[in-house]
């Protein structure tokens, strides 16, 4: 749904932002795309803790980490820094 | 200690959707802090990247309150609130047992503009956690050299050329200054290091009276440094003792676990050389004619190791190998 982008008269007072970041997905400026082999993850949630985009989180369901390519910049660290080597990073629209 | 298994369970209150580049070091920062408070929290923060980047309107990537306040104010904006907090507590405005307080700036925030305000707030004894994360440059207005930039660092304001091998002065030691305001907790975390700096966060708002963080934190954008290697480069800093990581309990300094270790077998510490070159900021250094520059950073680097190494009654065994 389109919406009208709002006149000085309705936003919000002193500008303060009324919206969560998350309605804002930095997904699309990713150009390697970390995926994980999940043979070789431990789950031992390393890779959580050091994305800056909080874009791996544990899923309580799946008991298993789960990659949400909505957020992920697809800046390496987890593939980096994961001690089992299950994350490589592979080129956006070259599968 | 937390596992690492409840804090995926902790709420992200500096959450995903921020405008970061790709690998920023300071928003690995921010989530690992805002994942150690302890109860409701105020955040203030000064201009710089880890502002603009978390709420570009009409967008906030934060969860907490949190007030943006000018380049050089945090200190002060947090001294304004922490007493506007007593006075609302006082008049049974706000039932809160207690509310914490952060005020977070940069290094061109904190080390230059902000000092005289974070000076101030400590002399005054206001009760709250200053966080200053250090990308040691003024990243967000591209790239100027700051009061934390390291010798020999290319900047915008400090270029390397022909001549001149980038940064020609040294990092202010801002966290010792802040000990010598002789507050309760001053301590020097990484990111790379994060259950340490978690109990630090969590320390530094546990004491009652200000408390002063200074977090490293690489900023791939600024250092040229590739951006899967913000947390190699982060433990580098400190392997190589550029950046130890210690504490100041109400004046009586002591080195944390890692930079421990390294005092202890001096053989653990690392030449500084692994860490400059793993960034491009310092790539001109490695040509012959400016070589001279990295002896001076290593030899600045045993310097302020010794001296740590004095404060924290630890005997001088540390010997460079280089
Ligand atoms: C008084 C004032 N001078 C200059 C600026 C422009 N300015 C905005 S952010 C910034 C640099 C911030 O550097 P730092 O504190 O190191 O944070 P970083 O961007 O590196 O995270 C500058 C110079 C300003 N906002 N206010
Ligand atoms: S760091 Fe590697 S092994 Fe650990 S949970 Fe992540 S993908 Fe799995
Ligand atoms: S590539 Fe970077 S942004 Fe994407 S999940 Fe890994 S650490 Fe997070
Ligand atoms: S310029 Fe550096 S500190 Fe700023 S958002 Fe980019 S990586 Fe982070």
């Amino acid at each position: 749904m389109s919406q009208q982008p709002k006149g000085w008269k309705e936003i919000s007072i002193a500008g303060v932002c009324w919206k969560p970041a998350t309605d804002y997905h930095t997904g699309d400026w990713r150009s390697f795309k970390p995926v994980r082999d999940p043979k070789k993850c431990t789950k031992c949630l390393l890779c959580h803790i050091v994305c800056p985009d909080a874009a791996i989180q544990w899923n309580k369901e799946t008991q298993d980490i789960e990659f949400n390519y909505d957020f992920c910049k697809g800046c390496g660290i987890c593939a980096n820094e994961c001690g089992a080597k299950a994350i490589v990073m592979v080129q956006e629209g070259g599968e | 200690m937390i596992t690492i298994k409840e804090l995926t369970e902790k709420p992200e209150l500096f959450t995903a959707g921020h405008r970061a580049c790709a690998g920023c070091g300071p928003a690995i920062a921010l989530r690992q802090i805002m994942k150690a408070l302890r109860g409701p929290t105020i955040v203030t923060e000064a201009t710089g990247c880890m502002e603009v980047v978390s709420t570009i309107y009409p967008y906030t990537a934060w969860n907490v309150p949190w007030v943006h306040t000018a380049f050089e104010t945090a200190a002060a904006n947090a001294s304004g609130i922490e007493a506007a907090l007593k006075v609302l507590k006082r008049k049974k405005r706000i039932t809160h047992e207690h509310v914490d307080v952060i005020a977070l700036a940069g290094d061109g925030g904190t080390y230059d503009i902000g000092i005289q305000a974070l000076s101030g707030a400590a002399e005054r004894g206001h009760d709250f956690l200053y966080v200053l994360y250090d990308n040691e440059g003024y990243m967000n207005t591209g790239i100027q050299r700051s009061g934390g930039t390291p010798l020999g660092a290319s900047t915008t304001t400090s270029p390397a050329g022909t001549v001149i091998p980038g940064k020609t002065q040294h990092k202010k030691p801002i966290a010792d200054i802040m000990v010598a305001h002789d507050i309760p907790y001053v301590a020097t975390a990484s990111i790379g290091y994060w259950q340490d700096l978690m109990a630090k966060v969590r320390k530094g708002l546990e004491v009652e009276g200000p408390a002063f963080l200074h977090v490293m934190a690489p900023c791939p954008r600024g250092w040229r440094s590739d951006t899967a290697k913000t947390m190699e480069i982060s433990r580098l800093a400190v392997e190589t003792c550029v950046f130890p990581l210690w504490e100041a309990v109400n004046g009586e300094y002591g080195l944390s676990p890692i930079s421990k270790a390294i005092a202890l077998k001096p053989d653990r510490k690392k030449p500084v050389e692994v860490y400059l070159k793993m960034q491009r900021r310092f790539a001109h250094l490695f040509q012959p004619k400016f070589q001279h520059i990295i002896k001076e950073i290593q030899d600045d680097t045993d310097k302020r190791w010794n001296r740590l190494l004095k404060k924290c009654n630890i005997p001088q065994v540390a010997v460079s190998k280089t």
